[in-house]
């Protein structure tokens, strides 16, 4: 994997991976859009630029591992090991079906490149930051990555784990929120509003970054941050559209675990410029 | 008989397998006194983690470090480890295999004095449930130390149920203990009293009674061994006997007994007495007044044991 900074093909990754969302979901006729979607460029530039990852070799000691905390997210995480060569594309057509190896939420044991199974929100985060803490114990010098969502936000694990995280300066620990504003029942800040989140996470004694969670560039300069933080651990609240790319799932809190219809699929898909 | 503490037992058998491994790491949340981690805390301090008030956030971080290739053993009382965090159990812990033990003390009435909230009549109903996870009730301070060596060893999820009382030491040092096996503390063939925990001795006093007083040979079997149970044990006894009473401080719903009967409905049915608490929560009062209270003592495993060999 070459390593030169190079935003327009990770752009690029980007817009291939929302292509494989819609493919997989339409296929499965079941599934989350929505939030998938709004990760698309976290997900880019972690698997294609940023982590120290071998497809060839999953079990490599040192290498950074990546926790989908937002389990249904998984079409996201899925494209992108795909994309990064764990698995065959096409096997993303099987997502949710009786022989697949791609469980409706992320599972370990069967798929490969998943480092954690989960599903349950609020889990991810805390496991993320086991890892971190095992990993600095055993004096490896790999990084955690982890993307939780705003409506998992009001978990109270999340906020176990952020004190965890805070008190013990798991610096090796780098969190995406995926602030996109939507839950299955409404906007965040209406069913129960998570905000202040800048200066909550600054109190829990993270180093707290802001960024536009679709701009590649935005996204490289808050992880060369976070490799100069040596004492706390990082969050980096993502400003993302659910539904990003597809203009009638843009912010449409219908699509968070609605897939799309065939013909919705054909329209998506000339949307995304996949001819 | 001597008595000794199980969670005394089990700081110091950690803090051997901590001098000896060092990828075992011990998590608490605020019991490290209680459950005695803080044995292993004293000296091992870098590999033990007091989690705080947050037994959620410890099972599922338990998690994630045992997936970094650490043995991870993570303790709190049953009603909390299992019964709060049964969620982080169930999807962080045994859906992905991780290698955490976790080890409950304070379980069932023997807790006491602190009453219902603190007293799980649930966790092994609970744990038996979950895929992959191993569950042993030790009988005495030696299973427990053979219990946590095997689970240290082991790779995968364990739930080991230990009290909060001391309890009689059942078991000679040559005792074998061995994964999906239970011991026979007395030998009959009238009828088989199987029991677990706490519930072991008490249920060997109502055997010496059923065979001095009432000429009833009975048999005694303290089935440690809940997940894998262990069925050679019990058809072993089953064709001796006939029936079984089984005794847990648990509820009557799932735990021991529930096995039990799954079990022998499966395989051999025979008449059981299923003796345990009846949806109700417990109270407070010493262990041994709650145990009377609620029926759990000798003059009634003599009575359901009667009751079953339709004496009156």
């Amino acid at each position: 994997m070459p390593k030169r900074y190079d935003p327009d093909a990770l752009q690029e990754i980007a817009r291939r991976l929302r292509v494989s969302i819609i493919e997989m979901l339409a296929e499965s006729a079941s599934g989350h859009p929505g939030g998938s979607l709004s990760i698309a460029e976290i997900m880019s530039y972690l698997y294609f630029h940023e982590m120290n990852i071998d497809p060839a070799n999953p079990d490599l000691i040192d290498r950074d591992r990546f926790v989908l905390s937002k389990g249904h997210a998984a079409p996201a995480l899925y494209a992108v090991l795909a994309e990064r060569g764990y698995f065959p594309k096409n096997d993303l057509f099987g997502l949710r079906k009786i022989n697949s190896h791609l469980q409706g939420h992320p599972h370990r044991l069967d798929t490969p490149g998943v480092e954690a199974s989960t599903g349950s929100l609020g889990q991810g985060l805390s496991m993320a930051v086991g890892m971190a803490m095992g990993l600095k114990l055993s004096g490896i010098h790999s990084n955690v990555f982890c993307v939780i969502g705003d409506g998992e936000s009001q978990e109270g694990q999340i906020w176990e784990a952020a004190m965890t995280a805070g008190f013990r300066k798991v610096s090796n620990l780098c969190v995406f929120l995926d602030h996109n504003n939507l839950q299955i029942d409404g906007k965040v800040t209406e069913i129960k509003n998570i905000s202040p989140i800048n200066s909550k996470w600054e109190a829990f004694g993270w180093q707290t970054l802001m960024i536009d969670g679709h701009s590649i560039n935005e996204i490289h300069e808050a992880i060369r941050l976070f490799h100069t933080e040596f004492r706390r651990p990082t969050i980096i609240v993502a400003k993302t559209v659910k539904g990003k790319g597809v203009s009638f799932m843009e912010n449409q809190v219908d699509f968070h675990g609605v897939a799309p219809s065939q013909m919705e699929k054909e329209i998506a898909l000339k949307e995304l410029q996949h001819v | 008989m001597s008595k000794s503490s199980l969670r005394g037992q089990y700081g110091k058998t950690l803090l051997d397998l901590g001098r000896q491994n060092h990828d075992i790491i011990v998590m608490d949340a605020d019991l490290a006194k209680s459950t005695k981690t803080q044995t292993f805390a004293k000296e091992i301090s870098d590999r033990f983690y007091d989690m705080g008030l947050s037994e959620q956030d410890m099972i599922s971080t338990a998690a994630g470090l045992a997936l970094t290739g650490k043995t991870v053993f993570a303790s709190s009382f049953c009603v909390f480890l299992i019964g709060r965090a049964f969620d982080q159990v169930r999807q962080s812990v045994c859906y992905n295999q991780a290698n955490v033990k976790l080890v409950g003390t304070h379980s069932g009435l023997g807790v006491g004095e602190d009453g219902a909230t603190h007293q799980t009549l649930e966790d092994v109903a609970l744990a038996r449930t979950l895929p992959n996870l191993k569950v042993i009730v030790p009988a005495d301070a030696l299973e427990t130390d053979f219990a946590i060596r095997l689970a240290a060893c082991t790779p995968g999820p364990f739930f080991v149920r230990l009290t909060r009382q001391d309890l009689p030491d059942l078991h000679s040092p040559d005792h074998q203990f061995a994964l999906g096996k239970g011991s026979v503390i007395r030998d009959g063939n009238g009828i088989s009293l199987i029991a677990m925990g706490s519930m072991v001795h008490v249920a060997l006093a109502a055997a010496e009674v059923l065979e001095k007083e009432h000429h009833i040979p009975a048999a005694v079997i303290n089935m440690s061994a809940i997940k894998p149970l262990d069925g050679d044990l019990l058809m072993r006894y089953a064709l001796k006997s006939k029936g079984f009473v089984t005794v847990e401080d648990h509820s009557v719903n799932g735990g021991l007994g529930g096995a039990v009967a799954e079990w022998a409905a499966q395989n051999y049915p025979l008449p059981i007495k299923i003796m345990g608490m009846k949806e109700q929560f417990g109270r407070s009062g010493s262990s041994e007044a709650l145990y009377d209270h609620f029926g759990l003592n000798t003059d009634h495993i003599v009575a359901e044991a009667r009751s079953i060999l339709n004496i009156r």
